[in-house]
């Protein structure tokens, strides 16, 4: 259904959710709404690491830069909400194309270390210029939902409707350009870049497409995220954030789109967890606090070492085992390049 | 021209604690091809064990070496018992490059959230052992106090230490023998997954030193959401890479140049633009000049 | 006595060697030869422990060479010299040296083995001070031989250290593997290329083709026999 109607299938999926969200409770719709921006944050992250092979450890900064461009052009121009969110996308995705020229040059370690590093100084660039409204940060109001939806139709179900419906076009475009030959490229790139270089793929090009992408993805999230909280402040995004988002991407897989459900509702899951595991021990503060951080980071550890690939992939593996097919349903493009006696090669 | 010297002092003694992460850094990527992003996190803990060893013992100058062994030994756990087992499982695939990465990110996600729940997020106090006002020289007062003295010759003394140890002992040898060629190290009868374990294990000795210098002399205060150590880690990270990220020399050189543009920024500009000003370096450093200035040619370009 | 039966090694879904067997006996010098991809340097790498095996059985005397580290066979006296001139660049010529001698406990006797090598190769002494990429590739070579000699082996096995030099300085290495063999009482495995000059110094040759032995013998009946010559060396 999916391969062949790709289209009808979202449309459908997202008609069943909007169904859904009218039966249950406001809690659950808001947490729902957060679940669709942690999809559209896991993809980003899975499209820049799993398919063209960058690392980000500081996604979480990305999501601010899109935060603050929607509350500035909302508190500054007044905006309509759709128009913050468009420019949320265009201004992260500036900045995104900005760091991918440097990061197209650096390999592992160092693309971590400097993302990683922008996440970290992230408050102290919003601190220093009064427009960003310092700690306090800026109050990001969207407005009621419009009366033509019904007198009962909540704020929160609001919420609901505009994520969902960001994430299902968001990951309705997304499959459609990993398709595209853009997505080849990648896949070739992150498998073997000289080789993929020699069969005329210009990398450099490819990975700041990519992380152009990825960013303008992460900025929607981030305002969507934003408009969730009312509020864009440097604690709306903090390290934590980054680090959920990678945990996720792991979960998810990161070769794979297929997962980012299971990574997000996980990320949305983990603080209610640990909600539910303080109460029992009578509500203590430093459980609430700590715990979630624990079991995020806890998660990420063990998913790195007993399914790295994620545990949707690893069943596909087994699966594709299984059939005695030996390949995983997800085969990368397939390259060889032979100079002289040296060869180049995406298999493994 | 005092300002001038206080820029001068507050780069050198800046510059000494930086450059004890960054070697720690540059030791965990020679010896197992990791930039171990958990550093802060362990430097961190150090100063915490610093706490409760001078509130235990009252002696600074016994829970300073004492905290380095520990963090030596912390270190040498986390390579055997979390790093082996991680390349071990994921040496293949795309996840190869990025498994490490996120793992030492993990484990700093761990560490800060076990911290939160032993000593809370309040600040605990780990007091300088050796007093902080400035010495006086005529009626002006210079920046420098005992305490910031004894962390730059503590510096200069660990560094001759490591030096000594690299290139004038067997194990130096070894260790520098696994680093450059492990294969041909191995071929020669060198054990060189414990020497990999050594490597960690001197690199926690450092990063330890550096958490517990870093808080003595600055305000004493520890907290597990301190900025003051993720930045730590960021200023680690950025001296090593501009010494090249393989040479222990290079991190000492890459921790100087960044101590001092820093204290410069600070004195003259504004104190506030110091993260922006290492971060622009950082990548401006990583744009032009790839392999640091001390790096060998191949490595970091994609 | 170094005995391989029926060894069989794979690179993936390839295999590299299958059941190789032979024999080697205490004190002479072997030739493995056989062209690119043969499956030569999968050989040695076996017998040293960088790479595992499928199936057969590999013993040098009664020491087990399919089992363990790398580390731990050299710590019983089979030292490799890999491909391509193994030496460690950054470090000087000396501490090359020092290196593969690091896990002996007696200083005194690493001494003497670096006299020794000195002797075979003055050029190293003169030299000794000097960072290993300064040196020209047929040093380089002599300075890799002699760090695994360093090591004290009896069994030294030597993957194409003719690899990349000129006729002259090749002569030059196959005479000093001639005289580790014949006065220091090594036993030498060589893995070559350059058939015809191994086969020369050699007293025993081992033609691999494909993974398989194709043909062993004394080297002095391989040189001379007309199939061999031709299928083989070329001529």
């Amino acid at each position: 259904m999916l391969k062949k109607h790709p289209l009808i299938t979202f449309i459908i999926f997202g008609f069943i959710l909007f169904l859904i969200s009218n039966r249950l409770d406001e809690l659950i719709v808001y947490h729902g709404a957060t679940v669709g921006i942690y999809v559209i944050a896991i993809a980003s992250l899975i499209l820049l690491t799993g398919y063209s092979g960058q690392v980000s450890l500081g996604h979480g900064a990305l999501l601010a830069i899109g935060g603050y461009a929607a509350v500035l052009a909302r508190i500054h121009y007044n905006a309509p909400v759709w128009l913050t969110f468009v420019v949320a996308v265009l201004a992260t995705a500036v900045g995104g194309a900005l760091l991918g020229m440097a990061a197209a040059r650096l390999s592992g370690p160092y693309l971590a270390g400097t993302t990683l590093a922008l996440a970290i100084g992230l408050p102290s660039i919003a601190n220093q210029f009064s427009v960003f409204g310092g700690e306090q940060g800026l109050s990001f109001d969207i407005g009621f939902p419009p009366a033509s939806l019904g007198e009962d139709f909540t704020q929160y179900k609001w919420y609901f409707w505009i994520s969902w419906s960001a994430a299902l076009i968001a990951m309705y475009w997304l499959r459609y350009v990993l398709h595209s030959r853009y997505g080849r490229s990648w896949r070739a790139v992150r498998s073997n870049d000289v080789a993929a270089e020699l069969a005329g793929i210009h990398v450099g090009r490819n990975k700041v497409l990519a992380f152009t992408i990825s960013a303008g993805l992460a900025g929607l999230a981030g305002a969507l995220l934003g408009m969730t909280i009312s509020l864009v402040s440097p604690g709306v995004f903090p390290l934590l954030l980054s680090f959920s988002l990678a945990t996720g991407a792991v979960l998810a897989g990161v070769t794979t789109l297929g997962g980012v459900m299971i990574g997000a509702v996980i990320l949305v899951a983990i603080p209610e967890i640990a909600l539910a595991i303080a109460n029992r021990y009578g509500g203590s503060e430093t459980i609430i606090t700590n715990l979630p951080g624990l079991l995020v980071s806890g998660l990420l550890i063990l998913t790195v070492l007993l399914v790295p690939n994620g545990p949707v992939e690893q069943m596909h593996a087994r699966r594709a085992k299984h059939a005695k097919s030996g390949k995983a349903s997800h085969s990368p493009v397939e390259l060889t390049v032979r100079v002289g006696s040296k060869t180049w090669s995406t298999k493994k | 021209m005092s300002q001038f010297l206080d820029m001068f002092l507050i780069g050198i003694s800046a510059a000494s604690i930086y450059s004890l992460m960054a070697i720690s850094m540059v030791l965990v990527w020679r010896s197992t091809r990791v930039v171990n992003f958990a550093q802060a996190g362990m430097a961190l803990l150090s100063a915490y064990i610093g706490y409760e060893l001078v509130s235990r013992t009252g002696n600074f100058w016994i829970a300073l070496p004492l905290a380095m062994i520990l963090g030596a030994a912390f270190s040498a756990f986390i390579e055997f018992f979390l790093m082996r087992t991680l390349l071990k499982n994921s040496s293949q695939g795309p996840i190869a490059a990025i498994a490490p990465i996120i793992a030492t990110l993990g484990l700093l996600g761990v560490i800060h959230a076990v911290l939160g729940f032993i000593w809370g997020h309040g600040d605990v106090q780990l007091e300088a052992p050796l007093s902080k006002v400035g010495y006086t020289v005529g009626d002006t007062t210079l920046f420098i106090a005992p305490m910031g003295l004894f962390v730059i010759g503590f510096v200069i003394a660990l560094l001759f230490v490591v030096t000594i140890l690299f290139q004038k002992t067997n194990i130096g040898l070894a260790l520098r023998a696994s680093a450059y060629a492990p294969e041909i190290a191995q071929l020669s009868g060198v054990r060189v997954s414990g020497i990999r374990t050594l490597g960690w294990a001197i690199a926690g000795a450092a990063g330890a030193a550096a958490g517990i210098l870093q808080t003595v002399n600055g305000t004493g205060a520890i907290n597990p959401d301190s900025l003051e150590f993720s930045l730590l880690l960021v200023f680690g990270f950025i001296a090593a890479v501009i010494g090249g990220l393989e040479s222990l020399p290079g991190a000492v050189l890459g921790a100087l140049i960044l101590g001092l543009v820093l204290a410069f920024v600070q004195i003259y500009i504004s104190g506030t633009l110091v993260f922006i000003v290492a971060f622009l370096l950082l990548l401006a450093l990583l744009i032009l000049r790839p392999q640091g200035f001390l790096g060998s040619k191949v490595g970091r370009r994609a | 006595m170094l005995r391989i039966n029926g060894l069989t090694v794979s690179h993936g879904a390839i295999r590299a060697l299958d059941s190789v067997s032979f024999s080697v006996e205490q004190g002479g010098l072997t030739a493995v030869i056989g062209s690119n991809g043969a499956g030569k340097t999968t050989l040695m790498r076996t017998l040293s422990g960088l790479k595992s095996a499928d199936s057969g059985s590999a013993t040098w005397n009664d020491h087990n060479l399919l089992h363990g580290k790398p580390e731990h066979h050299v710590r019983q006296g089979i030292s490799h010299v890999s491909e391509g001139k193994s030496v460690i660049p950054q470090l000087t010529v000396e501490e090359n040296l020092d290196l593969g001698a690091l896990w002996r406990r007696n200083p005194s006797e690493a001494k003497a083995s670096k006299a020794e090598v000195f002797e075979l190769f003055p050029r190293l002494e003169e030299r000794r001070a000097q960072q290993a990429d300064t040196l020209s590739g047929g040093e380089r070579q002599m300075l890799a031989i002699s760090r695994a000699y360093m090591a004290r082996p009896q069994l030294l096995l030597l993957d194409e250290p003719s690899l990349g030099l000129a006729p002259l300085v090749i002569e030059q290495i196959f005479q000093s593997i001639r005289h580790i063999v014949d006065s220091m009482g090594v036993t030498v495995v060589l893995v070559e290329q350059n058939a015809m000059g191994a086969l020369k110094i050699a007293d025993f040759g081992v033609v691999l083709n494909l993974g398989k032995i194709a043909v062993s013998g004394a080297a002095s009946d391989l040189i001379a026999d007309p199939a061999v010559r031709t299928a083989y060396l070329g001529f």
